[in-house]
């Protein structure tokens, strides 16, 4: 490492990508991709889901080896085997799915990516300093269960440093940030920069692209369709240059906005919702109150684990409530009710996980499309009264609506969940449930990992079913997907849901200072 | 250091996974070849007497089906455990205490006799096996307790149990203190079919009968599709509205039932009375036979054939070769590996890794 460091100055790039070549099968998850990164540069690797950039990311880092093409490392060939080998180099990885043990504290998480021996208090020490000089505070001997979603990011990307890399990868690291938390991150990323430090920031959220990045390398389907300077060019030419295609823009409109602040019929009324932890590492709703009116799109935003999955749940009847008018469908008492009485009344529900939770993989579609409508409607696709035998035509005419409504792009006639993409599976699901024409539907990160296309789709289905008079409750972390399609906006931090307010009037920042708990201490000492 | 991985193919053959099973049979049918010359004996003559000879005369065919019997029963309750997720080690405990309540009256009560002894007999039987499998249901659903270590040691209760049962309270008084039952008087046994040729018994019927009722609800009624989403994902289960917990008892129940059926149809039909040990491990071998039969029903009434076969082969072997019948086991044991082996490597290739170090190649 010491030599190389000599040869920092020489021109050859940090590292460079040479027809780099990685299939799964018959797709070409990487195709003779090239691309270079130089020291003191912030490079971003621009490509939708799918796009390849994991693969590439993924072959960089040694956990993928290549099918084709050359890594140079400094000018050099290399072959990088494993992670430990990319480590080796000077190439450190901040993932977007954090590996801390939440029963640990920071300094014990630390230690356990370092060599073995080394004392804790030293560990300590070196994160706190390391911390001071990025602007990465944090306390090495908090618990990691006890930090934000920003915090551990905070300790991830330490673990990163203390490895001395001179090229760090960050994968969608905004993704799970609040506005003002992703501010503090592009400082660190800046700090780094001036210290000749090399990164690569992989990232689809183009203003952010377009801030901090010198150079953009964009994937589609695998290839290398632009480099280009981020700076020179717009959202709209950099997500075209994704996409391949423009993309319509998905918007309210203001005449029907007009008309959901007009409208006072809830279809959803929820009120004094209390849930406990249902696990060690879960968050328990306080109080929650809200009330969608029929025809309106309602949002809740806020950061990921501040309780959308436990409030998804107690809606969906999957997590009962001990009153039964702390959640009202329709005009009926429903917290007693499990999903399937839930859905009796009306309600529809797509959770945020689609692989085991709203879908089973390893069935086919018509199966999955039984799954949450077998008891609504069970006149429909059951026969046989108390045999309750199973109508596979019935539910193949269902499919074939949902396909044709949804454009869902499938191989065959009725494959298994597994073979769709994420994008049409969640095409599928949603056409699933707006196919039985819900008065409520309640969605929980509706376009996460869905391509642009997918996406826009999928929220102009949400404001037709608003239109046709359903009532949406959408929850999700993209504040942009609220801004477009919600009519008012509330915001979910640790448990709580701040007052709705008016989509059209309300501002990031607002929203940022709610989704960041706006002193969530205080709350704890209320609650203690 | 070399480390084997295995990597999922991107697509597996569907006809390889349709003939799997014959893979697997063929590759142990190889591996018994081996062991037999191992042993010194010709694995062509050994593997005739195994597979072959006791195909060959209607007597043995009937013995066939008496073996089969309680392997197809028992595995066709495994399969509504296994697809659900529950994993139900604990067949052969049920079995005995099947075969146990089932004995209740023609021992303590011989007295008893008449047409309606029988049909009660075998719904004791049911009941016994069913409420055993309640046990590991119960820790399961109310306390979370593995149930593959809670099933599988109530085996052993339920044989020390009958182990006790038939040297102390139930033991024949005029059976010259012999560790058995009396005999069950005649109309406490189950009928053979055909007589003239041989002793099977109305017990195969039952099987191929649960078979048929179990295929068709697994693949045609909500139920069938409940036990299966629940045993893909629990947690899509839950959003259909479906409880896992309920399906862990249901699970339990009918498979524990199948099993004790199996035990008192085995007592009554092939044995005709209550003996220290009345299964030759009919509840483990089961756990072959439903993954031979690919968790099928259907498949699982030509696998309990298969799995009797081997049965036979090990006492024909016996005589004839003079092998230990304890070859029969290792055979079972090969096939269960090789089931496995097969269907893992259809949709896994295997990958040898061996990691380079960090390596600089000169600079060109």
């Amino acid at each position: 490492m010491k030599t190389d460091v000599s040869q920092s100055a020489a021109p050859p790039p940090l590292l460079a990508v040479d027809g780099l070549t990685k299939s799964f099968g018959t797709l070409k998850a990487n195709d003779a991709v090239d691309f270079d990164i130089v020291e003191g540069e912030i490079h971003a690797l621009l490509g939708e889901n799918g796009a390849g950039k994991s693969t590439l990311v993924k072959m960089l880092f040694g956990s993928l080896s290549p099918d084709a093409g050359r890594i140079l490392w400094r000018g050099r060939p290399v072959k990088i085997a494993e992670p430990s080998t990319a480590r080796k180099l000077g190439i450190g990885m901040v993932f977007q799915h954090f590996s801390l043990f939440d029963s640990l504290t920071v300094a014990e998480n630390i230690a356990l990516s370092l060599e073995a021996g080394t004392p804790l208090s030293t560990v300590a020490d070196e994160a706190r300093r390391l911390g001071e000089a990025y602007g990465l505070t944090l306390n090495p001997h908090a618990m990691a269960g006890d930090l934000s979603v920003g915090e551990r990011q905070r300790v991830e990307i330490i673990r990163c440093l203390l490895q001395e890399p001179s090229l760090i990868i960050l994968d969608e690291p905004t993704s799970v940030l609040t506005p003002q938390e992703a501010e503090r991150l592009f400082e660190t990323l800046e700090t780094l920069k001036g210290e000749g430090k090399a990164i690569l920031y992989i990232s689809h959220r183009l203003e952010e692209v377009k801030r901090m990045c010198d150079r953009a390398t964009v994937l589609r389907h695998g290839q290398v369709v632009a480099h280009c300077d981020p700076r020179a060019e717009t959202a709209a030419s950099l997500a075209a240059m994704m996409v391949g295609a423009e993309v319509e823009a998905v918007r309210r409109s203001p005449a029907d906005h007009e008309a959901a602040g007009r409208s006072r019929t809830a279809v959803l009324c929820v009120s004094a919702l209390d849930q406990k932890p249902l696990g060690p590492f879960s968050t328990a709703l306080r109080g929650i109150q809200l009330e969608v009116h029929a025809g309106e799109v309602f949002g809740i935003a806020g950061v990921a684990g501040n309780g959308q999955s436990e409030l998804f749940e107690a809606l969906s009847g999957e997590q009962l409530q001990h009153d039964p008018d702390a959640v009202i469908i329709d005009g009926t008492p429903a917290g007693r009710l499990g999903p399937n009485g839930r859905r009796r009344l009306g309600a529809a529900f797509a959770p945020e996980e689609r692989f085991g939770h709203a879908a089973v993989a390893a069935m086919p579609l018509t199966d999955n499309i039984l799954l949450s409508r077998h008891a609504s409607d069970a006149s429909a696709y059951l026969s046989g009264g108390r045999f309750a035998v199973l109508r596979h035509s019935a539910l193949g005419r269902t499919l074939g609506r949902v396909v044709k409504a949804m454009d869902v792009r499938k191989s065959g006639e009725n494959p298994d969940a597994a073979t769709l993409s994420g994008g049409n599976l969640q095409k599928l699901i949603l056409g699933r449930e707006f196919d039985r024409q819900p008065v409520v539907f309640v969605v929980n990160q509706p376009t996460w990992g869905v391509d642009a296309g997918a996406a826009a789709r999928i929220r102009q289905t949400l404001l037709d079913a608003a239109n046709a008079g359903a009532g949406a409750l959408v929850i999700s972390q993209d504040l942009d997907e609220l801004l477009e399609i919600c009519d008012r906006i509330a915001v979910i931090a640790d448990g709580e849901m701040s007052e709705p307010l008016d989509a059209r009037t309300v501002t990031r920042e607002q929203l940022g200072l709610l989704m960041g708990g706006a002193e969530p201490e205080k709350h704890h000492g209320v609650a203690a | 250091m070399m480390r084997v991985e295995l990597v999922r193919r991107s697509q597996h053959s569907a006809l390889f996974s349709a003939v799997s099973p014959l893979i697997a049979l063929a590759i142990t049918a190889l591996i018994g070849a081996i062991m037999f010359a191992a042993l010194g004996k010709s694995p062509v003559a050994a593997l005739h007497a195994y597979f072959i000879e006791p195909l060959t005369e209607i007597w043995s065919i009937h013995e066939l089906l008496i073996k089969a019997t309680p392997l197809i029963l028992i595995a066709v309750g495994l399969s509504i455990c296994f697809l659900s997720n529950n994993w139900n080690i604990g067949a052969e405990g049920q079995f005995v205490m099947g075969a146990i309540a089932g004995s209740v009256l023609p021992v303590l009560y011989p007295g008893l006799t008449g047409p309606l002894v029988l049909p009660v007999m075998l719904v004791m039987g049911l009941a016994g096996g069913a409420a055993w499998a309640t046990i590991p249901a119960f820790l399961k659903a109310r306390f979370g307790t593995n149930e593959i270590l809670s099933s599988l040691m109530l085996v052993y209760v339920a044989q020390l149990f009958l182990d006790w049962l038939v040297r102390g309270p139930w033991r024949n008084p005029e059976g010259f203190n012999f560790p058995e039952t009396r005999s069950f008087h005649a109309d406490a046994i189950l009928p053979e079919m055909f007589s003239a040729s041989g002793r099977a018994h109305y017990g195969f019927v039952f099987a191929i009968l649960a078979a048929l009722v179990v295929w068709f609800v697994l693949s045609r009624t909500l139920k069938g599709y409940e036990i299966r989403v629940l045993g893909e994902s629990p947690r899509a289960g839950r959003f259909a509205g479906f409880s896992a917990r309920r399906m862990v008892f249901f699970a339990f129940i009918v498979s524990g039932a199948l099993a004790g059926l199996a035990g008192i149809v085995e007592v009554s039909g092939a044995i005709g009375q209550l003996r220290p040990t009345i299964s030759p491990g009919y509840g483990f071998t089961a756990i072959i036979v439903a993954f031979l039969g690919r968790l099928n029903p259907l498949g699982i009434v030509a696998a309990g054939l298969i799995l009797a076969l081997s049965y036979l082969g090990g006492e024909a072997a016996q005589i004839s070769l003079g092998v230990s019948d304890k070859v029969a086991n290792v055979f079972q044991g090969v096939l269960l590996f090789s089931v496995l082996a097969a269907d893992t490597l259809i949709r896994y290739r295997v990958r040898i890794v061996r990691p380079a170090p960090a390596r600089l190649e000169p600079a060109q």
